[in-house]
């Protein structure tokens, strides 16, 4: 970090930090809470009038998607005024302006394999909101074998027709536009795969959700019946959407990576007062079941540990190191690490965690539960760990594949 | 930067690397070990004090580098990975940290030249039974005018077959349990009514017990103050945490390079056993739980020379690591390599020896799990 010894950046921390304190509204430094999450879009409520008003000044800096060029809506930030950027954020508590799978996924590809006028297209409506996307990849005959995908895109003259289902659509039923891997070659399996945008209102889609054990529905089901494309929304190469989905899954790993599967739930008791609560303590106020006391610290060291190593990471990217080897842990550790969290949650809370609704408990009792039964999924999702584990297995540790 | 290693730091590391792969490699350990020496090798020792590691965190002005501990994490966890039995982690750590920190100036100018230069090694006896539980200790030390008199036994202590120079944990008021009334005496090996007892271990390390049978200590050779020895007690242990960590994590590594290069050479069914998924699998796992452990034990030696207020946390969490680390490594190394995993000329057995002593010396996982929970208020 330069800071201190580049003039400019000191100057720049010190607009920055002037404009938040002139435009963060007081509400959006309290912690976020759960129903105050905006994820933009035209169907975005704003359940607090502070979050829109926050997520508009946001996004009229690009500040959204600091490092994005200006060209398309982005802040235009370096490497180095982004950081300051973000500690700054840090330091006034601010909560994020928007989440988005814009963002996090389609966004960086989209800069990357997306021509000068799809990028004009698209871009500035991730960076203010303005459209909510969702994933078009998994369908019901390819999941860890995404490549096995069969929803059809066939090439009508002036316009692309597509047929075909997905399934674990995140938020389907309230987004605006989908990336879709779609076939556009039969003959071939990974070679014949292109990546292709549409509106969610396009006539012949339909989703619908599909209820969890969590009982929550996030995800759904999409169907395209006789959906038509406009040619000029396929992006990269025809059948050359393998390479963007794999980069944009790269992208989808590294953001799960970095929030640790909502480790960072804001506004629930840490594990150790959850359980003193719950088990209550010996005289000396220890936790009064020693075994779970013993279980609870192997949980929290492997908290810290994980915590350490996306530390470590980040610094050795910064400083040129190569990390992929770290990065490719990432995943498999963050799933683990946070079934084992929710998991104690619910044994420490004993009776009280096993309410699904209804009386007689409290609102994060009833939240317990269903947050370990979510996070079965995150093994699941993004990738099983297995799939994960053969990815290290392959590419970090060289080890072959088996023949026939 | 926590993470990142200097230039100077590196060039130590692959210094440490390349001296422990010529001078001190594993065929060097099975000669040694197939001649009897029970880890003890003066001339390898005199070897590294050349290159300047007995005074990595000795100040300059008493003859060491001050080079501090992330470069001394370096040369452990080089010697880790072929298990070189030397005593650089009881000597050029824990004996330099405990006369650093509670030594008088007299006591730094006698004793540590002397280290920096290799001529005397040091050891800590701390423990009596057969766990490591420092508080309880029950060791007795009287006042008798001008000196203390000390009767009782330690048990285990590494590099006490070797060592010159004993820095040994008394009680000299409260109870076993109290971290009140502790005092660390110096005592010389050559000293009336001490025996120094040999001990044979697993690991071919060797370490000894010993009785002290009314030992005169003068009031000279006291470390730190009477009854406050746990102040520099704990620290110390923090050290020796950390510092063994480094070197489980090298030997851990090592375990998992021989393994991996197995699994990549050996075939069955006509296949190279690496290509077995559930082998890929938890090799897959092995390397994750390195990576994570990795960055523990990187933290807790940059939280040493930054003197971070969250050391003990750390070492707890490095040391528990480490363990669980080494133990699940040295497992798989004998179970992916099969019947010759099982055989003594292989080197399996090795690692795994070294792993059970690395593992229970200062405590295994479960005391640094309680001591993490104390530390952590639950």
């Amino acid at each position: 970090m330069a800071d201190g010894m580049d003039p400019a950046l000191d100057a720049f921390r010190a607009e920055t930090r002037a404009w938040l304190e002139e435009n963060c509204p007081p509400s959006m430094r309290t912690p976020q809470t759960e129903d105050e999450v905006v994820w933009g879009g035209r169907r975005e409520k704003f359940k607090n009038p502070e979050s829109k008003l926050w997520l508009e000044r946001m996004a009229s800096k690009g500040w959204t998607a600091p490092t994005w060029p200006k060209e398309y809506g982005g802040g235009g930030l370096s490497k180095d005024e982004n950081l300051i950027l973000q500690q700054e954020l840090k330091r006034i508590e601010a909560r994020h302006a928007l989440n988005s799978f814009g963002l996090w996924m389609l966004g960086p590809v989209l800069l990357e394999y997306a021509t000068h006028e799809q990028k004009l297209k698209f871009i500035p409506d991730i960076v203010n909101g303005k459209i909510r996307w969702c994933q078009g990849y998994s369908e019901p005959g390819a999941g860890s074998d995404l490549a096995g995908l069969q929803t059809k895109c066939e090439d009508k003259g002036d316009h692309w027709l597509i047929n075909g289902q997905k399934v674990w659509t995140s938020y389907a039923d309230e987004a605006d536009w989908i990336f879709c891997l779609v076939r556009t070659d039969t003959s071939v399996k990974h070679e014949g795969i292109s990546f292709v945008l549409f509106d969610m209102e396009s006539e012949g889609v339909e989703a619908r959700p599909i209820k969890l054990i969590s009982g929550s529905s996030p995800f759904c089901e999409t169907f395209f019946n006789d959906v038509k494309v406009p040619k000029d929304q396929l992006v990269g190469r025809l059948n050359g959407g393998w390479e963007i989905a794999k980069r944009l899954l790269q992208y989808e790993r590294s953001n799960i990576s970095a929030t640790g599967f909502g480790s960072a739930r804001s506004g629930s008791p840490e594990l150790p007062e959850i359980a003193k609560h719950y088990v209550g303590t010996t005289a000396d106020g220890k936790l009064a079941d020693a075994d779970m006391r013993s279980r609870l610290a192997d949980v929290m060291m492997a908290d810290k540990a994980f915590k350490l190593t996306i530390a470590r990471s980040a610094e050795q990217a910064k400083a040129g190191e190569e990390v992929g080897h770290t990065a490719s842990i990432i995943k498999y550790a963050a799933a683990k690490l946070n079934q084992a969290k929710t998991e104690f949650t619910v044994e420490a809370m004993g009776a009280q965690g096993l309410g699904w609704e209804g009386e007689g408990y409290s609102e994060h009792e009833l939240m317990a539960p269903k947050a370990m039964l979510r996070a079965k999924a995150n093994s699941i999702e993004g990738g099983t760990s297995e799939i994960n584990l053969n990815v290290v297995a392959k590419r970090v540790l060289g080890l072959k594949d088996h023949k026939g | 930067m926590t993470f990142v290693l200097t230039e100077e730091q590196n060039m130590l590391k692959e210094a440490a690397r390349d001296f422990t792969a010529e001078q001190l490699s594993l065929k060097y350990f099975r000669e040694k070990r197939n001649a009897g020496a029970n880890g003890k090798d003066p001339e390898s020792w005199n070897s590294m004090a050349e290159m300047g590691w007995a005074g990595v965190l000795i100040p300059e002005e008493f003859g060491g580098s001050e080079f501090g501990y992330v470069g001394l994490g370096q040369v452990l966890e080089a010697q880790g990975r072929t298990l070189a039995p030397t005593p650089l982690l009881q000597t050029a750590l824990i004996g330099v940290s405990a006369i650093v920190l509670g030594g008088s100036d007299e006591q730094k100018a006698t004793l540590l030249p002397k280290i920096a230069e290799g001529k005397i090694t040091t050891a800590l006896a701390v423990d009596e039974t057969a766990h490591h539980t420092p508080a309880n200790t029950s060791l007795k030390a009287v006042a008798t005018g001008g000196a203390f008199t000390l009767e009782g036994k330690k048990t285990f202590v590494a590099n006490g077959h070797f060592a010159d120079l004993f820095i040994l944990v008394a009680r000299t008021s409260g109870e076993p349990g109290d971290t009140n009334g502790l005092t660390l005496f110096m005592i010389p090996r050559e000293t009336d009514g001490l025996t120094v007892t040999e001990l044979n271990t697993l690991d071919y390390h060797g370490a000894a017990n010993l009785t002290l049978d009314g030992v005169v200590v003068p009031n000279a050779d006291v470390l730190g103050p009477v009854d406050g020895g746990w102040a520099i007690l704990e620290p110390v242990l923090d050290r020796a945490c950390i510092g063994l960590a480094a070197e489980m994590l090298g030997s851990s590594e090592a375990a998992f390079e021989m393994t991996h290069e197995y699994l990549q050479t050996r075939k069955q069914f006509g296949q190279l056993i690496g290509s077995f998924q559930s082998l890929q699998h938890r090799a897959a796992i092995m390397f994750s739980e390195m990576e994570q452990t990795r960055s523990c034990i990187a933290a807790a030696l940059n939280a040493l020379d930054q003197g971070s207020d969250d050391i003990s946390e750390l070492a707890s969490l490095a040391k528990a690591r480490a363990s669980k680390l080494v133990h699940l490594v040295s497992n798989e190394t004998i179970q992916m390599h099969g019947g010759i995993g099982m055989t003594d000329e292989h080197d399996s057995g090795f690692y795994i020896k070294r792993a059970r002593v690395q593992e229970a010396l200062y405590g295994g996982e479960g005391y640094h799990r309680e001591r993490y929970a104390d530390l952590l208020g639950f």
